[in-house]
């Protein structure tokens, strides 16, 4: 269970087909790294949301996976990054119902709801970075006051 | 395009007629691009065949996100558009769980615990005509 | 006694220490094995307390041999980290408290001061003086070693019975046919809600449940995070095709939740019987005295 294999990968976003290979892949390092169903699927379908932003916003990129610990906890963390166009104002992507792609407006800001850790790196035509992390046991965190 | 509601084609989920009924079953990982033709075949069969309730299970789907969440949510508009009501019929806890956390309810759509259960909604909904049935919409 | 002293060469005070304890290994572990902490955790013979003592003289031995007797960290703990955890965690759930577990550790040290003392009577004070700081610095960081592990080994403990706790404490009750309650009692945290949410919705899908009370009587107080909780869980079963009824809601609750300008969305009864008595009505079966029965 230790082990990083199956886990740490980087994956292309560049069609929907590869959103398929994405979930499927998040979901493969999840349970090999013993996550509960519930917060599997919670993780999948923050992927689903994170790489189908990359794709539509971004103009596709990659996803990058990797096994983490701190203090006794196992964690995955996906990056997604994309050379698009960036987010010019990040508070409102981050809110809920924003939405400038004709979805609900739900994907950044729920995606940030279903994780433990989630950061953003982004600036008008450098790139959008989301980095997000989900811990097997998880280690003491304030609650969120956001 | 013969007939919409036969044989599985590639980018085609199967929609099945049941009397007054259009059974979907939804299974595993689906594209985008899958769930999106559903929704354009969906339209086109109720408008065609003039049923009064689309039957979507999806026991069998691990995870909805916010774009699948979306088309079931439109289905289930244009659907009541074309006086049919929509059902979604056994959705997983964990899947439930999810879709709650990451902000969407679904308000205008039925649920049901299994097709059965969404049959039965569907045929007591039936007789009760004018006005148009719903159920939670406030 | 010690033979150095003649011709004014002493060996380093650790050194000499780690001399000693290599030398005394025996007379210490005897002495320890009538220490209240050894006698209490190795009961079965004073042997088996001799040969345990034996272990931990040796790891001293090797820590003072790398000169490292402020490192709790230093190799020579390894062997008997978890012997030392073990025997802590014992006398922890003998009943005694960190303090306690401490000074009997703390108790091991003068016994092998004792027989250092006897060792160098001969040696100069201040090198007597010297070797009983090293001997009280390494006697230390033993007890340093043995109460980080026993902490360690109770906080898993607690953990672990943190988490059966949460699943004891959420029995999810079939009612009727159709119907569960889980009734909740003390205070809904975010880890117990997220364990009661999965309990309720799984023994929907098990129980094919079109009806779940959540049976709040129990509950001391209702704040608004409580409430979202309870929205939550409510919104999931609604979309898994289940209805929720949230019934035990007392006045001063009822109270708070208006105060809090919060809009419980959901169908409320006052106590769990009226929650049933709803679900029943809806399911199509209704409760009717005998004497009044068919109208």
């Amino acid at each position: 269970m230790h082990t990083a294999a199956g886990v740490e990968a980087c994956l292309p976003i560049r069609s929907d087909m590869d959103l398929v290979w994405v979930r499927q892949h998040v979901r493969q390092a999840a349970a090999r790294l013993g996550f509960g169903l519930v917060d599997q699927t919670k993780l999948v379908t923050a992927a689903s949301e994170l790489a189908r932003n990359t794709l539509v916003h971004g103009g596709g990129g990659q996803m990058a996976a990797q096994h983490v610990s701190s203090r006794g906890s196992q964690g995955l963390r996906l990056a997604f990054s994309d050379e698009g166009p960036g987010i010019a104002d990040l508070e409102l992507a981050l809110s809920d119902g924003y939405t400038s792609g004709g979805g609900l407006g739900m994907g950044l800001s729920g995606a940030r709801r279903l994780v433990h850790d989630f950061e953003i790196d982004s600036a008008p035509g450098s790139g959008t970075t989301v980095r997000v992390t989900c811990w097997v046991v998880r280690p003491p965190r304030p609650r969120e006051g956001v | 395009m013969s007939d919409a509601y036969s044989g599985p084609v590639t980018g085609h989920v199967p929609v099945l007629r049941l009397g007054d009924v259009l059974l979907v079953t939804l299974q595993g990982d689906l594209h985008d691009s899958t769930a999106q033709q559903l929704q354009q075949d969906l339209a086109e069969t109720v408008s065609r065949t003039g049923v009064r309730g689309v039957l979507i299970d999806i026991s069998g789907v691990e995870i909805v996100d916010s774009f699948l969440g979306r088309v079931l949510a439109e289905i289930a508009a244009q659907a009541k558009l074309l006086a049919a009501r929509t059902v979604v019929a056994g959705m997983r806890p964990a899947v439930a769980i999810t879709l709650v956390e990451l902000g969407l309810t679904l308000p205008g759509l039925g649920t049901a615990l299994s097709t059965e259960a969404g049959m039965e909604l569907l045929s007591q909904q039936a007789p009760s005509r004018p006005g148009g049935p719903r159920q939670e919409s406030p | 006694m010690p033979e150095h002293e003649a011709d004014g060469q002493l060996a380093t005070p650790t050194h000499e220490v780690r001399d000693f304890l290599h030398r005394r290994r025996e007379q210490i572990a005897q002495r320890w094995a009538d220490e209240p902490l050894f006698r209490a955790v190795f009961t079965v013979s004073r042997d088996e307390a001799v040969e345990a003592g034996k272990v931990v003289v040796d790891a001293l031995t090797q820590v003072a041999d790398s000169e490292q007797v402020e490192d709790p960290d230093s190799a020579g703990f390894s062997a008997v980290r978890e012997q030392l955890g073990r025997m802590g965690a014992a006398r922890s759930r003998a009943g005694l408290s960190n303090t306690q577990v401490s000074s009997e550790l703390a108790a091991l040290r003068p016994p092998v001061e004792n027989l250092l003392a006897a060792d160098l009577q001969q040696a100069p004070p201040e090198h007597l003086r010297a070797c009983s700081t090293v001997l009280t610095v390494l006697m230390g960081t033993l007890r340093l070693v043995a109460m980080q592990t026993a902490l360690s080994e109770w906080q898993a403990l607690s953990d672990r019975q943190r988490m059966q706790l949460l699943e004891v404490a959420t029995p999810v009750i079939r009612l009727w046919d159709g119907i569960v309650a889980v009734p909740l009692i003390g205070t809904l945290d975010s880890a117990r809600s997220q364990v009661v949410m999965e309990t309720l919705l799984n023994a929907v899908v098990e129980e094919h449940a079109r009806f779940a009370i959540l049976d709040i009587t129990g509950v001391p107080t209702v704040d608004s995070l409580v409430a979202q909780h309870l929205m939550k869980t409510v919104a999931a079963a609604r979309l898994m095709g289940a209805e929720c009824i949230v019934s035990g809601i007392r006045p001063a609750i009822a109270q708070t939740i208006v105060h809090l300008g919060l809009d419980l969305d959901v169908i409320t009864r006052a106590s769990l019987a009226d929650a049933l008595g709803y679900a029943l009505h809806q399911l199509g079966a209704d409760i009717v005295k005998p004497g009044a029965g068919q109208r």
